[in-house]
């Protein structure tokens, strides 16, 4: 645990490095195996459900001690065998070329080596497999999912990315925000005035608080994670906390899905058991809450049947034992209502810039 | 009150007046039948006389005839044990009158498809049949008849007797009627198939109005053990057949009379039996009352004892020849047959025959082909009827990996003293328990079989499918991992390759 514990936070450059090298182990071990007239065949830690568990120490998902064994001997093993190789060359390939890739990419570029998928889940799953495999995230290796989300605020960062290297950039030189992309998760942080992180789930409000300068009034980098945050935008909150020492606040809308949004965050998924670095556990999730629905009157919808049964899981889930957790989850289940956090206009536009924000960061510092 | 008026027909006349019930139902159907009637006869004369048969059958152009129908000449050429000169008339000029009633398998058995074809060829025509037969003597002879109907007579109107140089023997059958070919074409065709089938130690040669010559040629030489002719069974017989057994036996006492006139009774089964019926066996037969006749074949069917008939009376083609026939006929990928034991119904032995054919040049047709025989006759007509047919639709296929939309053919054989005919037709069996039962038996046994080549061939194609997988990726994965590890030569993978191959070097050279 120790060793993996420092793995998580190198910088991003060098796990490219370690990405290639690993990539290149891996190639070798099978050359070996094949040499040597075996089977090539590798261990893993096993994904099954039966083998994530939490680790309130890590506070986050882990894989258990199970491990599995595919082997290109067994003929049901073949052919993902045969994908995961093909994928780690070609992750290879994009490391040392230095460009990047969408799943979506990988899907089509298997056909050219007349490795085809069956369809996008497969090869998402292959991929997943890799991460396991070589214990790094596949965006070490280049690929990147599809979804973008975006950060704004007073903070200069420096690209490492080929054509780009030394070039500097204030991330307040565009009102849009920029694209958590590729070239942003490798750059290296320079210097920022900002002393927080506002992460937000929704565009709009991103916008909002752009136009209404929350950035200045409380000093803060804008972080929209645009729904449930993309892995990159993740680790890069993770960094903007460890490396920049910056406080994480998670704005969501009032209700089990939101709550949820700031948990990942947080805790991280059991789909990404088998990765490090994609947490961020002093992060704290600053609303809105089942008690500012209450305390603040807003209007509200019903909780479905749907959102009902999230929030029995959500009780059970060892992620939410904290009080806090619980009470909030008790406080919906009361209610029954919930809360978009466009909710707050009700007592005009800059209500929540100026009222709510300011209560809500200063109750959760 | 109106006063009825009775009139007496003949057999003759009966089956002019409902020639629908013997299969002469319309033109194309009445061509079909007449043929069939007599290439059977053909058929049981040759086997009877023990000559591997050699049928010529010849259907010529004659002239315009009704609105539906041509008038076509039929002719039928057959190598058998020919006709005693003084039978001739009868046997094809009168309804009813034939040489197979006795208790012995034989194509025949209603003494009426030969006249009801020469009778149907007379009532559309109205010109007489022509009959040449030798039973291998000396002489030929010639017959020119016509069918009183009203009598059930033949006609003579010429009769030439000729010097046989050669010894020739068999019969020449030719007469005209009406009929339609090119509908009845494909029925015929089929029929002419089925019937080599069945028979594949005959020749045919068909010669079709357009000059078309069909040639099935035999592929063995060896015929099935010919049957012997049996009595009836105590279970088989009735009041009827007991009364006139008693009128014409030699025999004093009933030990006697039983131990000679029925099958498969010794003198200790004619002792119990007796006991069983409470009848002395010293009674003279022929003082047996009418109710004590009742009771003595009421007693037969209520006793126990007897023991089930032989089936010496009886000849199946046996595994070889319905194996012989199929593969020359059907040219199937896998063929399993089988021969159940002889059973009985109502006192009447039968044999099953199945067979099981599949691929090869059996089409795929959504459904399974069904042939059907009845001692060696293949049956065309009214499949849905037949007892074959509902025990096929009755079994759960899937158990032997069997679909409908497999290339597959099944074959059953009836064989029996008495066949269960629905209809003097022909066309199909009737579900008699007992046959059904044995229907089913072979069948299965069959499937079995076939469900073991099946298996074993998807086992192999398995095989095949993972080698393929195998040879696909193993190859790509020393490819990429050669590149990879940034070596330059990719390992040697054929060792690995080979030792998946669980099928033997040969099979993946292909
Ligand atoms: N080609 C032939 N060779 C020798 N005998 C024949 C031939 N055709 C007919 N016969 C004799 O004529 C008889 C009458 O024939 P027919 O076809 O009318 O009746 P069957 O064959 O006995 O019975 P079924 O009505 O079932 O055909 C036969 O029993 C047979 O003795
Ligand atoms: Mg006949």
């Amino acid at each position: 645990m120790e060793e993996q514990k420092q793995e998580d936070d190198v910088p991003a450059l060098e796990k490219k490095k370690d990405a290639a090298e690993n990539l290149e182990k891996l190639g070798e071990e099978f050359y070996h195996q094949m040499d040597a007239g075996e089977f090539p065949w590798i261990k893993m830690p096993s994904r099954s459900t039966e083998n994530i568990c939490y680790n309130p120490t890590l506070r986050q998902y882990v894989l258990g001690e199970r491990t599995v064994k595919r082997s290109a001997r067994n003929v049901r093993h073949v052919r993902p065998f045969t994908q995961l190789v093909w994928t780690a060359f070609f992750a290879h390939q994009l490391s040392t070329q230095r460009k990047t890739s969408t799943l979506r990419d990988v899907y089509y570029s298997a056909q050219a080596y007349e490795m085809s998928f069956k369809d996008q889940a497969e090869s998402d799953n292959v991929i997943t497999d890799l991460e396991t495999v070589v214990r790094l995230s596949r965006e070490d290796f280049n690929i990147f999912p599809e979804e973008r989300s975006a950060i704004f605020g007073d903070l200069t960062i420096e690209y490492t990315v080929p054509g780009y290297e030394g070039r500097r950039m204030n991330l307040t030189s565009h009102p849009d925000g920029l694209m958590i992309g590729p070239a942003l998760t490798y750059s290296e942080f320079v210097k920022t005035s900002a002393d927080k992180v506002i992460a937000i789930e929704k565009g709009g409000l991103f916008t909002r608080f752009i136009e209404d300068n929350v950035h200045q009034k409380y000093n803060a980098l804008l972080v929209l994670t645009a729904g449930q945050a993309p892995r990159a935008t993740r680790h890069f909150i993770r960094r903007l906390n460890k490396e920049l020492e910056l406080p994480v606040f998670i704005f969501t809308d009032g209700d089990p899905w939101g709550m949820h949004i700031a948990m990942v965050i947080i805790s991280g998924s059991a789909n990404a058991a088998h990765l490090r670095g994609l947490t961020t556990p002093d992060a704290t999730w600053s609303g809105v809450w089942a008690t500012d629905i209450v305390d603040y009157d807003l209007p509200t919808d019903p909780l479905t049947e749907v959102d009902m049964k999230r929030l029995h899981e959500l009780q059970r889930d060892p992620r939410y034992t904290d009080k806090l957790w619980q009470r909030e989850i008790k406080t919906f289940m009361k209610i029954r209502r919930k809360a978009e956090q466009e909710a707050f206009s009700r007592y005009g536009l800059t209500y929540i810039v100026d009222e709510y924000l300011p209560a809500k960061l200063e109750a959760t510092k | 009150m109106v006063s009825q008026a009775f009139e007496e027909i003949s057999p003759a006349d009966f089956f002019y007046r409902n020639r629908d019930i013997a299969g002469f139902t319309n033109p194309s159907r009445a061509i079909f039948a007449a043929m069939r009637e007599l290439v059977e006869n053909s058929l049981d004369a040759a086997e009877l006389g023990g000559f591997p048969p050699d049928i010529y059958v010849r259907l010529t152009y004659g002239g315009e005839g009704g609105p539906e129908s041509k008038v076509y000449k039929l002719r039928v050429q057959d190598n058998g044990s020919g006709i005693t000169s003084r039978h001739i008339p009868s046997a094809f000029g009168q309804v009813l009158f034939g040489s197979k009633y006795k208790l012995k398998q034989a194509r025949g058995t209603f003494g009426l498809g030969g006249t009801m074809a020469v009778l149907y060829g007379q009532i559309t025509t109205h010109k007489p049949a022509y009959v040449v037969s030798s039973t291998g003597s000396t002489k030929v002879y010639t017959y020119r008849i016509m069918i009183d109907i009203q009598r059930n007579r033949p006609i003579i109107l010429e009769r030439r007797v000729l010097i046989n140089k050669d010894r020739w023997h068999g019969t020449i059958v030719e007469f005209s009627l009406e009929g339609d070919y090119f509908r009845a074409m494909p029925k015929i065709l089929e029929y002419l198939k089925q019937t080599a089938l069945v028979n594949p130690y005959a020749n045919i040669t068909f010669v079709d109005p357009k000059g078309r010559l069909y040639r099935f040629t035999r592929v063995t030489t060896k015929m099935p053990v010919p049957p012997k002719e049996t009595l009836p069974h105590p279970y088989g017989v009735d009041v009827e057949t007991v009364n006139r057994l008693t009128q014409f036996t030699q025999h004093r006492n009933m030990l006697d009379f039983l131990k000679a006139h029925f099958h498969r009774v010794s003198e200790r089964v004619a002792h119990s039996f007796l006991e069983f019926a409470g009848i002395a066996k010293t009674k003279n037969p022929k003082k047996l009352d009418p109710n004590e006749v009742v009771t003595l074949v009421r007693m037969m069917k209520r006793y126990e004892g007897f023991r089930s008939p032989s089936a010496s009376c009886l000849s199946p083609l046996g595994q070889d020849l319905l194996l012989a026939g199929i593969l020359k006929e059907l040219k199937p990928e896998f063929v399993s047959v089988c021969q159940r034991k002889p059973s009985t119904y109502a006192g009447h032995p039968f044999i099953i025959e199945a067979a099981i054919a599949y691929g090869g040049e059996i089409p795929k047709r959504g459904d399974f082909l069904l042939y059907r025989f009845a001692n060696r006759i293949p049956l065309l007509y009214d499949e849905a009827s037949d007892v074959s047919y509902n025990v096929v639709k009755s079994m759960n296929w899937r158990r032997y990996r069997v679909s409908q939309d497999m290339p597959i053919a099944i074959l059953v054989h009836v064989c029996s003293t008495k066949i269960p005919y629905k209809t003097v037709g022909k066309e199909f069996i009737a579900d008699r328990p007992e046959v059904k039962k044995e229907v089913l038996n072979g069948i299965r046994e069959a499937s079995r079989k076939l469900q073991r080549f099946l298996s074993k061939r998807a086992h192999v194609e398995r095989e095949k499918r993972r080698l393929s997988v195998f040879s696909q990726y193993l190859p790509k994965i020393a490819r990429f991992s050669t590149e990879l590890a940034g070596k330059e030569k990719e390992p040697d993978i054929r060792q690995l390759l080979e030792s998946v191959n669980k099928l033997g070097r040969t099979e993946t050279r292909r």
